[in-house]
């Protein structure tokens, strides 16, 4: 990667519009992620956070605007190329193989990855390489006991794991986590967060949180969305102490 | 530390797919009986053949359900385009077998690869109805231009000339059955290796979960047509096979009829076990033998009775639920 590669934002968005028929979800919102940070998002119920990771990955398309990565323009590309450059997201809700182990996820993410998933005869038990790097992958995670699971027989906390690591799997410049610590209980989430900032390690991560004491320790920047705009995207220390966000999001 | 000789550990992993890749008892045991049939002396030759090819159309719906996720109401078009393929080959002198069956393979392929195409962002009851309707379509077209294809009484005249050159397909049925025997073996071997690909893995992963593919980057509608192509290539081979080994083709090869037997044959054998379609085959072939010589019109009625059977008692199918029994045994 070129120095100015890094000096520039990963993300990047210009006068960013969505409208759904009338409802309009935000109007010129332009947003900045530097590379290698830990950026969370908050905001209300109904701010918008979804649509935002929704209209970065691709699964939707904006009503004006453009979404920028790595200094290109990438508003018109598909999710699957927007994969291949980079973006790779989690789901608030689990969205898993359920029938399949973790293990049999993981290859199938690996072999995507690695060009591989096209119509071939050549069996999986000799594709070596696909094998170790899932195994790898799940002992990274703790789930190596796991990998022969049925996936939907996991507990809970596991399949949230499950779901990162499927992402990651991708080796993604940019993760997207939706509310990664959704359905867990306080303690688990913030093991979950614990294990994140180790797993993630210098990739650059987006993500979604409701918790505040788990973006506040976990977070380089936050930002704050509300009523369709964004509030101020600040260090978590300031973001706290901002009148603004006391008074739209804390309710102070 | 373990001896230099030693074989390197290998992760549970590795043992895990190179397990499901390997032959089992029951497989090898499977396709030795089928070809131990043709020794038994007074074997009902034709019947077996039938139960063969039957199998591999069946197989080639479960690429597409059983593992894709595409249920189609309609896949006796591909049989029947492969049937007359094949017909028409052998009327207008192109009477080589092999090559023959290639071709109303691919014809049959490309068709299915245009209909995936059609069809790869439509889901659910919709696409129960499209492939119904591409069904209808074509069997009303067949049946309608008899100048051209004989109508009801179907394609007479088609000539095909000994296998390789040197075996007559004889009138016990004895080259019939080893080359629809062999045909089937082969395909059944592409089959194999594809769904133990990580491509398989794939087709599994879009049935699981379209959108979950989606976001790891993979082209889900493209592979919707080509499992369609396969599926339909393979249809097509097995109405081809039909077409060379009784030297006649009949629309009833592609009446939806013969769309719902093969579904039919799918459920009760157990769909996502490629061997399900070859088990429901049999079970369905040698009692529909049996059931119309006790009782030449009803027998459909006990068909019918059998699948509620199946589907209430095995829910999965013969062959998934023999697994589960077998494992259960094992364990103890």
């Amino acid at each position: 990667m070129t120095d100015a590669a890094s000096d520039q934002s990963v993300l990047e968005t210009r006068d960013l519009r969505m409208a759904f028929g009338g409802l309009v979800v935000f109007e010129n919102l332009n947003f900045s992620l530097r590379r290698g940070e830990r950026h969370a998002i908050i905001g209300p119920n109904g701010a918008g956070k979804t649509t935002f990771v929704s209209l970065v990955t691709g699964l939707l398309r904006p009503t004006g605007g453009d979404v920028m990565f790595n200094g290109r323009v990438i508003t018109h590309s598909s999710p699957q190329q927007r994969v291949k450059a980079g973006i790779a997201r989690t789901f608030q809700i689990n969205s898993l193989f359920k029938a399949l182990n973790p293990l049999a996820s993981l290859v199938i993410a690996l072999a995507e990855r690695e060009g591989r998933g096209g119509i071939s005869l050549r069996s999986v038990a000799r594709q070596a390489g696909l094998i170790e790097e899932a195994s790898a992958l799940l002992a990274k995670f703790g789930l190596a006991d796991d990998a022969l699971v049925t996936t939907e027989k996991l507990p809970y906390g596991k399949q949230r794991l499950l779901e990162v690591a499927l992402a990651l799997a991708l080796r993604p410049q940019l993760l997207l986590l939706d509310e990664p610590a959704a359905g867990l209980s306080t303690e688990q989430g913030h093991e979950l967060f614990r294990q994140l900032a180790i797993l993630t390690g210098d990739t650059t991560v987006l993500f979604i949180e409701h918790d505040m004491n788990l973006v506040f320790r976990y977070a380089d920047r936050v930002s704050v969305f509300a009523a369709g705009a964004l509030v101020v995207q600040d260090t978590p220390e300031r973001v706290r102490n901002h009148p603004r966000v006391r008074e739209v999001y804390l309710g102070v | 530390m373990s001896s230099l000789s030693d074989p390197a550990p290998r992760l549970p992993g590795q043992q895990y797919f190179a397990s499901i890749a390997r032959w089992s008892p029951g497989e090898i045991i499977f396709w030795a009986a089928l070809l131990a049939v043709f020794f038994v002396p007074d074997a009902n030759l034709p019947l077996y053949g039938q139960i063969v090819i039957w199998g591999l159309f069946a197989m080639s719906l479960d690429l597409l359900l059983g593992y894709r996720g595409i249920p189609s109401m309609g896949h006796a078009a591909f049989f029947g385009i492969g049937a007359y393929t094949a017909g028409y080959l052998g009327k207008f002198g192109w009477t080589e077998p092999i090559s023959g069956l290639v071709l109303a393979a691919l014809v049959a392929g490309l068709v299915g690869w245009l209909t995936g195409r059609v069809i790869q962002r439509v889901s659910g009851i919709a696409l129960l109805m499209v492939t119904l309707g591409l069904n209808l379509i074509l069997y009303d077209i067949v049946h309608r231009q008899s100048e051209l294809t004989g109508g009801d009484d179907g394609l007479q005249g088609v000539v095909i000339a000994p296998v390789l050159g040197l075996f007559r397909f004889d009138i016990f049925g004895r080259t019939a059955y080893l080359y629809a025997l062999a045909v089937t073996f082969v395909l059944f071997l592409v089959a194999r290796a594809l769904v133990k690909s990580p491509f398989g893995l794939a087709l599994l992963g879009a049935r699981e979960n379209p959108r979950r593919m989606i976001t790891l980057g993979t082209p889900i509608e493209r592979d919707v047509s080509t499992v369609f192509a396969i599926a339909s290539a393979m249809a097509g081979a097995a109405g081809a096979l039909l077409t060379q080994t009784t030297q006649f083709v009949s629309p009833a090869t592609l009446s939806f009829q013969r769309s719902a037997d093969v579904l039919v044959i799918l459920i009760i054998g157990g769909t996502g076990r490629l061997y399900g379609g070859f088990i429901g085959a049999i079970v369905f072939l040698l009692l529909r033998d049996w059931l119309a010589a006790l009782s030449p019109v009803y027998w459909y009625f006990w068909i019918g009775f059998l699948l509620v059977i199946v589907v209430a008692f095995f829910r999965r199918g013969i062959v998934p639920s023999v697994e589960t029994l077998a494992q259960r045994l094992r364990r103890r």
